[in-house]
């Protein structure tokens, strides 16, 4: 390979001169800014963790005092190091709230898409590099303002990550901040796909047709375009929830609402079903938010490892649009108790099995592309790997609660958390975990090492399922997942309450399979195995760039002249052909 | 470093990178105060007849709403002339219109200040009745959108003008943009007027 040129000395120069200040914090360069959001979501995920380690605590050992951090808690919390049932809700609703909104969101969009996707669309940078810094800044604003919300007198928001009304409009909590949190972070959703959108349509490097973008960039576009359509509704939703609790109106409040023994003293006249649908507007086409990255990064990590192009690759990017239309129109699913007739529930059921259909075809493409492949099994590949049948656990034990029969006893049992925790957790944070050990080389110039990798991986793998499949169980049992004793005192939970012990025991032996990810992490940054611009030979042109990239990205021309995946070409040399062959050859 | 299409538009697309983002912003603020319609659907079916007893309690001022309406559809106008004396390089011109927009919104939100005195007067308060909760919710977040497209337009007119010396162009472009932005309020307005004061 030639030795890099430099295509604009001047600008460099210009660089060099930048303040810390500029250059690491208030970043217009996009590669920094999904450093940023990536180092955030990665702190946010852990934290988002530790609070559902001491959430198990009480499941597995209700009524016994907190070890370790029990006495730090605090009187109002956890008295004599005692979990109090208020204090749980709590943690259960900020675990949510942070998990979604602050962990994986900003990881997988924010984080792999700013980093990842300018690189592969051939770009020097996004369209917008203010607002992308604008859009960084909004979330760490409310990231700070949800974090803050622990220390209000009344505790954070404790009403459940979904907020229903008209609990969440009279509660004494943080349910204020955390509708002013979720104010900042839909702006920040919001700049982010306004930017995403815009440089997927303007710059793209010559050559580089829609049919020529890989996978990642489409999930990142049709993902841009949830973010942008699904949560303004919520950000209406949140401000009429707002005047619900500061200015006493009642949007969501129904007449003669009891609490207390008392009639709220409200005009009356609103809907809580109102605030579900407008939830869940938004939350429904979430979840495929924090899906369709993780699809789109476990796609680019198979076809690498596999040597092979992704089987399907047209079919993959249809069904991918045609779910992010169709995210829009079952959003009634996660309601089929409330009452609200058996035509809605019959339209959103029919709506919901064909929602499966293209998220088959994504997952069978995926299975089918390792077929007949020279597979390496590095990390990066393991962890997708594990992620296809996760997924599948998950996406398979969705469609009893899809259909509203089914839906009934299931409902708000631990079942519907073990089924979405296995299509989040072993799913879609699995595929980050691949992501990150993939373009690691790419962001600091050096490889992760495999040795703690693959000691990350086994052991993440097996918690997990440890974790997440006796919620099936309970679920199925009857067990409700709102319990803080985790539901001891009911006789259904007689036989199943044992599990608890098992889950929790594993959720914290999972947090210790993290260590070695954490040790590699910061180790190989500074001790890893120099990577070059290509250290996995793949065909995206992202590795046509210097590892680590400049500010402007590439030091060559990029014209694109094929297809992604261009692996095993026969006739060919070596076994995988550029997008846009480098200047040099 | 410079980022392409800033100003030139894209071969392919025909359109320069503002006017594509600030399209795909004016989606999501469709389906922000779409959401806000929704609800006021929702409310005004649940309300149980009574909908119209509210209305008529809160006695809106029709009249002043029919002159705030003309005076947002005039600014709509001079906003375009402003738009258009730029393209003919004419840079005083445009900052006589471009004022005139941002002194149309300012009579609009005195109008609209005098509009929620007097109900606060008359102790018709957003919790009075659901019908006034929407009112305020809906109007008072027009009214902030009012509010940023006039700091928008003040600035291209004041100080961001200065561009008109070193890149007309990219100066014309972002007043289209924040014309379109100022269409749009001006449209949700056109929405709210009927829906509030007239049905």
């Amino acid at each position: 390979m030639a030795e890099p040129v430099h295509a604009s000395p001047a600008h460099d120069e210009h660089h060099h001169d930048q303040s810390f200040w500029r250059k690491y914090i208030f970043s217009t360069d996009h590669k920094v800014i999904g450093v940023q959001y990536s180092v955030t979501g990665l702190a946010f995920l852990f934290f988002g963790f530790v609070l559902m380690m001491v959430m198990r605590w009480n499941l597995a050992y209700p009524g016994e005092p907190i070890p370790f951090i029990g006495s730090l808690l605090g009187e109002n919390r956890a008295p004599g190091g005692i979990m109090l049932p208020d204090f749980y809700n709590e943690l259960g609703a900020m675990h949510g709230t942070i998990m979604v909104f602050l962990g994986v969101v900003p990881l997988a969009v924010g984080g792999f898409g700013n980093f990842v996707m300018p690189l592969q669309l051939g770009a020097p940078d996004m369209a917008f590099p203010r607002i992308n810094m604008i859009s960084y800044w909004c979330l760490f604003m409310g990231g700070v303002t949800m974090f803050a919300s622990f220390f209000l007198p009344n505790g954070a928001a404790g009403n459940g990550w979904t907020s229903y009304s008209p609990l969440a409009d009279i509660a004494l909590n943080g349910q204020t901040a955390w509708l002013i949190g979720m104010i900042f972070l839909i702006t920040s959703s919001l700049l982010g796909a306004v930017n995403f959108i815009t440089t997927a349509i303007q710059l793209r490097a010559p050559g580089m047709t829609w049919m020529r973008l890989p996978f990642f960039c489409w999930a990142q576009i049709v993902t841009a375009f949830l973010l942008l359509l699904a949560f303004p509704p919520l950000e209406a939703a949140g401000v009429l929830q707002l005047m619900d609790r500061v200015v006493n109106t009642s949007f969501f409040i129904p007449e003669g609402l009891v609490v207390g023994g008392e009639v709220v003293d409200r005009s009356g006249g609103g809907s809580p079903l109102l605030w579900q649908h407008l939830f869940w507007f938004l939350a429904h086409p979430e979840v495929y938010v924090l899906i369709l990255p993780a699809m789109g990064i476990v796609a680019e990590v198979i076809a690498n490892n596999s040597r092979k192009p992704l089987w399907g690759y047209r079919s993959m990017v249809y069904s991918l649009i045609f779910l992010g239309f169709m995210s829009f129109i079952v959003w009634a699913h996660h309601m089929f108790i409330t009452g609200m007739g058996s035509v809605m529930s019959t339209f959103f059921q029919t709506t919901t099995m064909i929602i499966s259909i293209p998220s088959v075809i994504i997952l069978s493409a995926l299975f089918i592309s390792l077929w007949g492949g020279s597979i390496r099994y590095n990390t990066a590949m393991l962890f997708a790997l594990g992620f296809l049948p996760m997924f599948g656990i998950g996406g398979l034990t969705g469609l009893p609660l899809g259909l509203s029969a089914a839906d009934i006893p299931l409902h708000d049992t631990y079942y519907v958390i073990g089924h979405f925790h296995y299509v989040v957790a072993p799913g879609t944070l699995f595929a980050l975990f691949a992501g990150v050990y993939y373009w690691f080389p790419k962001v600091t110039g050096r490889k992760m090492n495999e040795f703690l990798g693959k000691l990350h991986f086994w052991p993440s793998l097996v918690f997990m399922n440890g974790v997440f499949f006796p919620m099936m169980i309970q679920g199925l049992n009857g067990v409700s997942r709102r319990l803080a004793d985790g539901g001891i005192t009911y006789d259904f939970a007689g036989e199943v309450a044992g599990l608890n012990r098992m889950m929790s025991v594993s959720a914290w032996c999972l947090a210790l399979a993290q260590i070695p990810f954490i040790i590699n992490f910061f180790m190989s940054i500074r001790n890893g195995e120099k990577a070059g611009r290509n250290p996995w030979n793949s065909t995206t042109v992202e590795w046509l760039a210097p590892s680590p990239a400049p500010h402007g990205n590439f030091d060559q021309e990029i014209v694109v002249t094929r297809g992604p995946y261009e692996y095993s070409v026969p006739g060919s040399d070596k076994d995988y052909v550029p997008q846009a062959e480098p200047a040099s050859t | 470093m410079e980022i392409p299409y800033t100003v030139e538009a894209h071969p392919e697309t025909g359109l320069n990178n503002g006017k594509i983002g600030i399209w795909l912003f004016l989606t999501s603020e469709v389906m922000l105060f779409g959401a806000l319609f929704a609800t006021f659907i929702m409310l005004r079916i649940g309300s149980d007849g009574n909908w119209a007893a509210m209305q008529a309690e809160a006695e809106l001022n029709i009249p002043l709403a029919t002159i705030n309406t003309a005076v947002l559809i005039a600014s709509s106008l001079t906003m375009v002339m402003a738009w258009a004396s730029l393209m003919r390089g004419q840079l005083g011109r445009f900052k006589l219109f471009g004022w005139l927009t941002v002194a149309c919104g300012g009579i609009f939100l005195v109008i609209k200040y005098f509009e929620y005195t007097a109900k606060f007067e008359h102790h018709h308060y957003p919790e009075s009745s659901t019908f006034l909760a929407i009112y305020f919710a809906m109007t008072g977040l027009h009214a902030l959108h009012v509010i940023g497209g006039m700091a928008w337009n003040a600035y291209f007119t004041g100080p961001g003008s200065k561009l008109f010396h070193t890149n007309r162009q990219w100066l014309t472009d972002r007043v289209e943009h924040s014309g379109l932005f100022w269409h749009f309020v001006d449209l949700v307005w056109i929405f709210l007027f009927p829906v509030f004061y007239l049905l």
